[in-house]
């Protein structure tokens, strides 16, 4: 028997995610819609022998082809026909529900209505009659409660034992739908006929109500009315936000993620790669080879892998809290404030990560609604004080601001929040100045969280990223390998003698007015490409300085001559203010290929934050200089 | 159109919550279809639960759904207070 194809349909926050996952499990494929940042999730699952593939339609609350998602909706449900097309609905929303399944039933689509989390509607109070919405309409109705065995079997059994063009729309949706075409032909107004057929629309979804829920129990306050009163409510939401983000962030970059990382890094580039380079110099392998095995290959396999814990920290946080629903209260908190910087309040979890990390952070701006506010998100996250910026921050203020060490670091750290918001207000007007940004959110229910949807989600995320960006990354980094280990006359053992010294110098010319035109300062502009902390093992190599400590205090103190050779203290400054904001490194780069699907947004990201970390460097500089430091 | 016999009009931006309101009318706006979609049509009944805690934006409950908005867009809304 051919495979059976199933398409679910539904609003945001049915539940229709978590059929999905509890259908197919692990038997998943999540790619994208072609031309658009949409997830487009296939799955299969196999009942009584048949095998079924089962596609998770992106949620919607019409179908009007006004937004990429919807457009994906009516494009699949009508080009790919699939056998049957399910659409979820939340039984204690129903009334909104039904909006979606007059449109689709008006396309003449058959569907299969699922009325998902019955029992939720009926804690709530809500009596609804599954065989009358049937008669109704003419079509199968099915009650399911999202994440049990027994309605995933009975969801299963449905789709393998129903035939879907035996049932026929009822004579009350034909008579709507001819009314809707009345309207059509009658009403030359464009907007004017959709409005018009939008209240059609809830007029008849107001009658079918009447006949199929009784209300008369309803409970006046739900649980979740309770709960925004505390975390949406007055001035406790705020505290109640920052310790829920502080949280976040902690468990990525100090107690779980980070520590994580950290081992990884020690396995992979200690011990790992020990162990490679004696095993490879015994069985006498050329030297040129034992490097790009060691240096290269291991190292750029490496500094993709050490991101993965991160990945995996942050997305499970932020896909549980998702699933709990506060991310929405979250954005509903935050609005004000981030709109006045010209993003939106869901954002604001995916940027204070880039304060931990980049790479998270630019994944995370996948959650926002509209393709302006994840671009500019992506787009400003670079120039906040990730953790790798940090200690290269930390070491040149200890050596040229011994007295103001910490004032200097913060500094940087308001520096960077100023530039992401001044270039988010500047792409807001230029760059995006037609897309449109709005904010119509749904507060759904607050609900415990389906815990194989979330790991689901996080698996997703970190293969994602693997697979996605760590290939680009992990080229980018054999290619500075071989630029710092070879020269014209092939591979050297001098750094100082590499293809990187040379265009280091070279480099080094466009930061004349900067004050830092060294050519140690230019290579370790480049290296710091690949990653940032990598600016200052280079300046240690380059100065023979060896080996630099992981101490602030310690490293100060072996660089502090070879340094205060070539850097004033304003020139540091300048030097320290460019490293703030210039291109994110090639994980930061390859991850926001991966996520806006384009090399001229990587490309983009690389050259705007390039010019804008020049500018300024100057302008400090000069200024500096005028100023008499 | 309307029911309600003063003639200055009330938008839900200025509803103060825990108020239950009627749609009477929606001004246009690029919102205002979507709006309607979602359940927002004249004649629904809705009530103001809160604003967030800077005052923007507000937060309804309309056809059992809770639903926020910003005021810019809610002043778009125009309802009357007649006794539901």
């Amino acid at each position: 028997m051919s495979t059976l194809s199933v398409a679910l349909t539904g609003n945001p926050n049915t539940g229709k995610s978590t059929i999905f996952n509890e259908l197919t499990g692990i038997r998943q494929k999540i790619g994208n819609w072609p031309g658009v940042t949409v997830d487009k999730k296939t799955g299969y699952a196999k009942y009584d022998n048949r095998a079924i593939s089962i596609v998770d339609l992106p949620g919607t609350y019409s179908i009007n082809a006004r937004s990429p998602e919807e457009q994906i909706v009516i494009d699949y449900l009508l080009n790919e026909r699939p056998d049957i097309v399910v659409d979820v609905i939340d039984s204690s929303n129903i009334e909104r529900n039904l909006f979606l399944t007059l449109q689709l039933l008006e396309h003449h689509i058959p569907i299969l209505i699922d009325l998902n989390m019955m029992d939720e509607a009926n804690k709530r109070g809500l009596k609804i009659s599954t065989n009358k919405l049937s008669e109704i309409i003419g079509m199968p109705v099915v009650e399911t409660v999202g994440r049990s065995n027994k309605s995933i079997k009975k969801l299963l059994s449905i789709f393998t034992s129903t035939v879907m063009h035996n049932y026929k729309n009822s004579e009350l949706i034909d008579n709507h739908i001819a009314a809707v075409e009345k309207i059509k032909q009658d009403q030359l107004d464009p907007d004017k006929c959709e409005e018009q057929i939008i209240a059609l629309r809830y007029n008849l979804i107001d009658t079918i109500i009447a006949q199929i829920v009784d209300t008369s129990n309803v409970a006046s306050s739900s649980v979740t009315e309770k709960i925004d009163r505390v975390l949406a409510n007055g001035f406790i939401a705020l505290p109640i936000l920052l310790l829920m983000l502080y949280g976040v962030f902690e468990i990525t970059f100090t107690w779980i993620g980070q520590p994580i990382a950290d081992e990884l890094d020690f396995l992979l580039n200690t011990w790992f790669s020990g162990v490679a380079a004696n095993t490879l110099a015994s069985i006498g392998v050329a030297s040129w080879l034992q490097s790009l095995i060691v240096d290269g290959i291991i190292a750029g396999v490496g500094s993709v892998l050490t991101f993965v814990p991160l990945i995996f920290t942050l997305f499970f946080c932020l896909s549980f809290l998702d699933g709990t629903g506060y991310m929405a209260r979250v954005a509903f908190v935050m609005d004000p404030v981030m709109r006045r910087a010209g993003l939106t309040g869901k954002g604001v979890m995916p940027l204070i990560m880039g304060f931990g990390c980049g790479v998270p952070a630019i994944m995370g701006a996948r959650a926002l609604d509209s393709e302006k506010d994840r671009m500019i998100s992506i787009l400003v996250t670079p120039f906040l004080t990730c953790g790798a910026k940090l200690p290269v921050m930390a070491l040149f203020a200890a050596v040229f601001f011994p007295n103001n060490a910490s004032n200097i670091v913060f500094s940087m750290y308001i520096i960077g929040i100023v530039m992401a918001i001044a270039m988010a207000k500047v792409l807001n007007v230029t760059t995006f100045k037609d897309k449109q940004s709005t904010f119509l959110l749904e507060l759904p229910p607050y609900r415990i969280p389906d815990m194989k949807t979330v790991f689901l989600e996080t698996w997703d995320k970190g293969k994602g990223y693997l697979v996605k960006a760590g290939t680009i990354i992990f080229a980018m980094s054999v290619l500075i390998w071989f630029l710092s280990n070879y020269n014209m006359s092939g591979p050297t053992d001098e750094m100082t003698q590499s293809f990187l010294a040379y265009l280091g110098a070279g480099v080094s010319h466009l930061f004349a007015l900067q004050g830092f035109d060294s050519w140690q300062a230019g290579s370790a502009v480049i290296t710091g490409v690949v990653a940032k902390e990598a600016v200052i093992s280079t300046m240690g190599i380059l100065y023979n300085i060896g080996d630099v400590a992981d101490d602030t205090a310690a490293a100060a103190n072996q660089m502090m001559t070879a340094l205060g050779g070539s850097f004033t203290a304003l020139s540091a400054f300048s030097f320290m203010v460019f490293t703030q904001l210039y291109s994110p490194c090639v994980t930061a780069l390859g991850t926001i290929k991966k996520e806006t699907g384009k090399w001229k947004w990587m490309l983009f990201a690389f050259a705007y934050t390039s010019l804008v970390a020049w500018f300024i460097s100057l302008i400090v500089y000069q200024a500096g200089r005028l100023l008499g430091f | 159109m309307s029911t309600n016999l003063s003639s200055e009009k009330i938008t839900l931006a200025a509803i103060k919550p825990g108020q239950r309101v009627q749609i009477e009318y929606l001004e246009p706006s690029p919102l205002k279809e979507r709006l309607m979609s979602m359940g927002l049509v004249p004649g629904t009944a809705l009530k103001v639960l809160r604003s967030a805690p800077l005052g923007d934006p507000m937060a309804i409950s309309v056809r059992s759904y809770n639903l926020s908005l910003r005021l810019a867009d809610a002043q778009k809304i125009i309802v009357s207070t007649a006794a539901l």
